[in-house]
């Protein structure tokens, strides 16, 4: 008798106690975990190293699943919660898990700022469009006419491109694939790892509840044929043209990869100029345990 | 345990209470803050700005105080003792982060300069009116404890005790400044680092398989992790379980939250501060905090000249309220008078903690300055008939 | 000798020193001769347009009020301050200006006025920046408010090291000067440009 080994390459990388997860079926978010702790396997980074924090939503509450210290923390302050945690322990390689509305609305002002100081942060945003734990509203990443529970006769606002705003505001590494972009998706994530600075890798992922469904775009695997169809690589493309439209086509690829000093390089070598031997660094005295 | 000799700054100074707050900071093992400037309560970040990168840790000036209130309490998870300064405005931002760490546990100080409001109100004068709002500022049932001083000394010197019951109890403990206070200077003595008894944090000792992030031992206060060591903790705001898991049910809520209430409420005897001037019963005694307690003072010893038999009942822990105290007291005095530079705050739970067997009287000031003695005064000998 | 509650106010203009002068006296007070001191200095719109004003309260005992309610004592260094801050003046109390920056008009007749170039001696030493460590100096001597020693040791706390030596020199130069116009007129300088108030 052969006995199948059943256990998924991923599960060591999650709380299968936790399990089963509160995601709709044919929701993205699960798909985007996988490829999350493929990258992990990938990469063979020290687990101990990873602190994962996510903001709150639907993909707020990737942190309770991932077997990683984990900080769910609240709603649009994943990433300053992140900051304090890599500058009391620069050791820490820590990832910002989160949703579109977590990070670009509520928490937009965070976005831009911990990517201008360039902290050396691996933000993932699981864009599908719209608020989905509140049930379906419009989010700033709503692309134009999609009707939504609280724009119920289409959105009028201009939505936000996150690549274009995050490459203008300072980071280093930008990259924007789909749910059906496993592969590369695990690659951008692992190259992310890689670089030190912020980083910024941008899912967009079916909502079929709420998003999908609202504007008659089908199930889950009609999203997937439509992403298989109308998505386009095209890395290094202009992030100023890579703007999303409801039913239009998807550039996908790795946008921007460039090198700038992160925040603690900065501030170690301003203060070695300014303070010379009188600096002590941070790390040596951080923690204050008995 | 002792303090870490780097951060104290042993001597006889000549110190604002701003100044004084940050060196307590630093004394209590304080490596982290992040803030965002914000009249009256700047100067303290400012020193610790100055005087951080050459003890060994790290100031971050954020984009805003919702920023700030969370990115300390980051670091705390991290390893770091932190805090946060603000005033007025900031304060209102920040509530939802005190929440947070209270749900969380998360050990840290959050310092509040009050000047005068609501809204912008009085950005350089001050006022006693974010007392309620220290208490009660954030949503649902939790407890915090906070602590006024009245002097730069008592800023350097409680900033070490608010540090110190933060760990103990993890908690958010609310340093409730106020203008006069931040911005006066006084002689504030900074004693050696051994002679300054710092509560370390409540890190576990157990073995990754044995450790309950929120399991406790009996006295309802768990021990902590941090990142990267290796426990693979989850921390949420969300109602938990002892793993640390969201577990949202009204058996849990109910274990969870009594929990968080009463890991104060059973140790409000050891939390409770007070300086007292009591001896038999008194005709009237005044409960004051913070500046005004200083202004009290004067109007005390004005009324004692007059022969009027006045006691003196200092807050220095605010909250939780030490309504024990009070109660005893109501039993052999005849009215309370509490001034305090809001239309009425504490004076509440003066009153209601009084429940009748004494009469209460409150000496509200809208804020800006602070009271004159002589208006305190005409209240206590009104209160004495 | 136990010192009275003594409430003070400094003022004049921005880069005067007026800070640092109220917390040289403050120091001397409370680190120097175990009494006890309490500063404020003025925030908001009252420390715009260059002026510049501090509060000091000395006392041997703990001070309670932490604000002036009438000063004892008044040292200006400006005319602005001047017009603002002297009709606070205590009935009695002891005025000290700063020579050329000041025109002392409209003074209650008991008014003890002492008068000092502090800038022009300044400069003279070489740097103008240490005015508020001559006024210091000759309000030492003058007041006889605190012990020299205290203050002088309160000023080497107080300046920045480069400027130690300079700073003390100032002090002792307006002291000295504060010496001779005691001996000159012991009670109070007279002044001819004085026009008194109405009684």
């Amino acid at each position: 008798m052969t006995i199948l080994d059943v256990t998924n390459p991923v599960e060591p990388f999650l709380r299968t106690d936790r399990m089963p997860h509160i995601w709709c079926p044919g929701c993205g978010i699960g798909t985007t975990v996988n490829c999350f702790a493929r990258a992990l396997i990938e990469s063979k980074i020290d687990l101990q190293s990873l602190a994962l924090v996510s903001g709150i939503g639907c993909t707020g509450r990737v942190a309770g699943y991932v077997k990683l210290d984990s900080f769910h923390t609240t709603h649009g302050r994943a990433i300053p919660f992140a900051t304090g945690l890599k500058l009391a322990n620069p050791k820490l390689n820590v990832i910002v898990y989160s949703g579109d509305g977590d990070l670009s609305a509520i928490g937009g002002n965070h976005l831009i700022h911990a990517a201008r100081r360039n902290i050396d942060l691996k933000v993932i945003c699981v864009n599908n469009l719209i608020y989905a734990m509140t049930g379906g509203q419009t989010a700033p990443t709503t692309p134009g006419h999609a009707i939504t529970s609280t724009s119920p006769y289409g959105t009028c606002e201009p939505a936000f491109n996150l690549p274009h705003l995050v490459e203008a505001a300072g980071a280093v590494y930008v990259a924007r694939w789909t749910t059906f972009h496993v592969k590369q998706l695990a690659r951008s994530i692992g190259e992310a790892f890689q670089k030190k600075g912020f980083s910024f890798i941008e899912v967009i992922s079916p909502c079929p509840t709420l998003y999908q469904r609202r504007n008659k775009l089908g199930d889950g695997l009609d999203t997937m044929k439509y992403y298989k169809e109308k998505s386009k690589v095209k890395h290094g493309a202009p992030t100023s043209e890579v703007g999303l439209t409801m039913t239009g086509e998807i550039i996908v690829g790795k946008f921007v990869d460039r090198d700038r000093p992160d925040y603690q390089s900065l501030l170690h070598a301003q203060m070695v100029e300014s303070l010379g031997e009188s600096y002590v660094e941070p790390s040596e005295t951080v923690c204050s345990c008995s | 345990m002792k303090a870490d000799p780097r951060g104290v700054l042993t001597g006889t100074h000549f110190l604002d209470g701003d100044h004084a707050c940050c060196e307590g900071a630093l004394a209590a093992g304080a490596r982290f803050a992040a803030g965002y400037p914000i009249t009256p309560s700047t100067e303290v970040v400012e020193r610790f700005a100055s005087r951080v990168p050459k003890v060994g840790g790290t100031f971050i000036q954020m984009e805003d105080e919702l920023a700030a209130s969370i990115t300390l309490q980051g670091a705390v998870w991290g390893g770091a003792k932190a805090f946060t300064v603000t005033s007025g405005p900031g304060f209102s931002l920040m509530m939802e982060h005190i929440g947070y760490a209270a749900m969380t546990e998360t050990p840290c100080v959050f310092v509040d300069v009050q000047r005068g409001g609501p809204s912008t109100g009085l950005p350089t004068l001050p006022a006693q009116a974010d007392m309620m709002q220290a208490r009660w500022g954030s949503h649902g049932d939790y407890e915090i404890i906070a602590l006024c001083p009245n002097s730069p000394q008592e800023c350097f010197d409680l900033t070490i005790q608010a540090f110190n019951f933060s760990e103990e109890f993890r908690v958010p403990v609310m340093f409730m400044m106020d203008e006069v206070v931040g911005h006066m200077t006084e002689k504030v003595i900074i004693p050696p680092a051994d002679q300054i008894e710092v509560v370390p944090r409540r890190h576990t000792r157990k073995a990754v398989e044995d450790y309950l992030p929120y399991g406790t031992n009996g006295d309802g206060v768990p021990e902590m992790a941090h990142a990267g060591e290796g426990y693979k903790f989850h921390v949420t705001g969300l109602t938990h379980d002892e793993h640390g898991y969201p577990n949202m049910t009204p058996a849990t809520q109910d274990k969870l939250v009594r929990r968080l209430q009463n890991k104060i409420h059973d140790a409000i005897d050891r939390i409770t501060l007070l300086e007292e001037e009591c001896f038999d019963s008194e005709d009237v005694v005044v409960v004051s905090y913070g500046i005004t307690s200083r202004v009290a003072q004067r109007a005390i010893e004005m009324a004692r000249e007059r022969g009027l038999k006045v006691g003196k009942l200092r807050l220095i822990t605010c909250w939780p309220f030490p309504e024990k105290r009070i109660r005893e007291l109501a039993a052999t005095t005849k009215a309370f008078v509490v001034p305090e530079l809001n239309l009425g705050q504490m004076v509440r739970e003066v009153e209601r903690a009084a429940n009748g067997k004494a009469r209460t009287f409150a000496v509200p000031h809208a804020g800006g300055s602070v009271h004159r003695p002589e208006d305190i005064l005409k209240v206590i000998v009104e209160a004495s008939r | 000798m136990q010192l009275q509650l003594t409430e003070l106010r400094i003022a004049g203009f921005g880069g005067q020193g007026v800070i640092l002068s109220a917390i040289v006296l403050g120091k001397a007070a409370s680190i120097y001769q175990g009494a006890y001191a309490t500063m404020t200095q003025n925030f908001g719109p009252e420390a715009r347009g260059g002026a510049c004003s501090a509060q000091l309260l000395i006392s041997g005992d703990p001070i309670l009020y932490p604000y002036v309610t009438q000063p004892d004592i008044m040292v200006v260094m400006s005319q602005e301050a001047y017009t603002r801050f002297v009709p606070e003046l205590k009935e009695g109390g002891i005025l000290i200006v700063e020579q050329d920056l000041v025109r002392v008009t409209d003074l209650p007749r008991q008014t003890k006025v002492y008068s000092c170039p502090a800038t022009r001696l300044a400069e003279e030493l070489g740097k103008r920046m240490v005015l508020n460590s001559v006024m210091v100096g000759f309000f030492t001597a003058v007041t006889r408010l605190l012990e020299k020693e205290a203050v002088r040791k309160a000023v080497a706390d107080s300046v920045p090291s480069s400027f130690c030596e300079l700073n003390l020199k100032a002090f002792e130069t307006g002291y000295e000067y504060g010496v001779q116009s005691l001996q000159e007129s012991p009670h109070a300088q007279q002044f001819e440009h004085v026009s008194y108030a109405e009684e």
